[in-house]
């Protein structure tokens, strides 16, 4: 992580374009990674294996979504627009999540004939939840002092999800050959993407520099230590080096399964923009 | 003349914490935003009063209603013309600071309090709030409330919430 004295406030940051633009685009990645996964959590509601789920799953996507408002407030404070504008009307092109965040839950659509794959659902979250808590340590020695408080509270609750994909990654492996030849699917699936999660994008050297994070190597390291060990406690195989998709969704490339996705979400906001929530 | 005013504001300030503590937390009537340790500064300038507010859960869907409940709240006072309310997250708000007073009345509405001075990967272990057993069980970490999670007494067979240590 670079040196970089602490910046306290956005009137601050915004006196120094380099930092300004370099925190944006980090703001971008941490708000779209934990926005349109909360989405995705969110098309399970009802779809869950058991009620019970229905509860923790939309639970949880509430957080994240809360969490991504917190990011998406700090682009408006930089002057970049609403926080409702800046999360419901870019395009797909100035998205910034990782691919592995937008891929869909399964096969089928939320509202006609949903065939939702739960294993991949599990992994997913919890391979994306590693990362993150990750990334939200090495945020809590971020610069940005606004963005070091917010990722101390996020990380409290952050910890409750990872005691929950836990439990659920642990049944799955222990439970019926099917249930672990799915888990297995899944994770193959899973790992194509998940090599992305710690690229900070096309600026990672103007973020590093600006010390809002540490670089992509240690956060990689660190976070591949977190899943080892999580996937040898479960008795999983280490399925090798995480891929990435063709697609590089930090430069605001996606697939279709975004827009998509983007379509759906916005589509009342869009209707009127100016209405009051 | 400078004397005057400070001291009137101390008063004004006194007062609104004074009427905070008649702003319950929405989702748990019985306990008070000031007991739940979520009001972290409450100052009075030129009849604005401004709060700030440590939320307990980040997307905590309540925040709204809190926000307009203590606005409501402190322009009852005379000298308050308005209220500004900033959710803050310097310092952040731990289950520890639930006032102690509070915790045996979160118990009574058949809520379990946090743990005190839990620190991150300690365990959690939950007495039954109606007949005090630690014979208890983890229904479900998410509850009706972010905040909160359900268990089940095996001892007095109740369902019961508890808070989650944070």
């Amino acid at each position: 992580m670079g040196d970089h004295l602490p910046v306290d406030t956005v009137e601050q940051a915004k006196q120094n374009r380099e930092y300004a633009a370099a925190l944006a685009d980090l703001l971008f990645q941490l708000a779209d990674d934990d926005f349109i996964l909360a989405y995705r959590g969110s098309e399970w509601l009802g779809l869950a294996p058991h009620i019970e789920e229905d509860v923790a799953f939309s639970s949880m996507a509430q957080d994240m979504m809360g969490h991504a408002v917190m990011y998406y407030e700090m682009l408006e404070a930089l002057g970049l627009g609403r926080a409702d504008d800046i999360a419901q009307l870019r395009e797909p092109s100035a998205m910034r999540n990782a691919i592995l965040v937008e891929r869909k839950n399964g096969s089928g659509e939320y509202s006609e004939d949903p065939h939702y794959d739960w294993a991949y659902a599990i992994v997913r979250s919890y391979v994306y939840g590693l990362h993150k808590q990750v990334r939200l340590e090495a945020l809590q020695q971020s610069s940005f002092a606004p963005l070091a408080q917010v990722s101390r509270k996020m990380m409290t609750e952050h910890r409750y999800h990872l005691m929950h994909w836990q439990v659920w990654l642990k049944q799955l492996a222990n439970s019926t050959p099917e249930a672990r030849r799915r888990l297995e699917a899944a994770i193959g699936k899973v790992w194509q993407d998940a090599g992305e999660l710690s690229d900070l994008g096309p600026n990672a050297d103007a973020i590093v520099r600006s010390g809002l994070i540490a670089g992509e190597e240690l956060l990689r390291q660190k976070w591949l230590d977190l899943v080892k060990e999580v996937f040898q406690t479960a008795g999983l195989s280490w399925p090798g080096e995480p891929g990435k998709a063709p697609e590089r969704g930090r430069a605001g490339e996606h697939t279709a399964e975004l827009a998509q996705a983007l379509a759906t979400l916005s589509e009342v906001y869009r209707i009127d923009p100016a209405a009051s929530w | 003349m400078a004397q005057e005013m400070t001291e009137r504001q101390d008063s004004l300030e006194a007062a609104c914490w004074e009427l905070l503590q008649e702003v319950k937390d929405p989702e748990i009537p019985v306990i008070s935003m000031v007991e739940m340790g979520m009001i972290h500064k409450v100052t009075v300038k030129a009849g604005i009063a401004r709060v700030e507010v440590l939320p307990t859960f980040v997307g905590c869907p309540a925040l709204e209603i809190m926000k307009k409940n203590i606005g409501e709240k402190l322009t009852e006072k005379e000298g308050i013309d308005d209220v500004e309310v900033l959710f803050v997250y310097d310092p952040p708000w731990t289950s520890d600071r639930i006032q102690i007073d509070a915790r045996g009345k979160l118990r009574s509405f058949g809520i379990a309090p946090p743990p005190l001075g839990i620190k991150p990967g300690d365990p959690w272990e939950v007495a039954c709030p109606y007949c005090d057993s630690p014979y208890t069980q983890m229904e479900n970490l998410f509850g009706p409330a972010a905040c909160r999670s359900i268990l089940y007494c095996r001892h007095c067979k109740n369902p019961f919430e508890a808070l989650k240590p944070i």
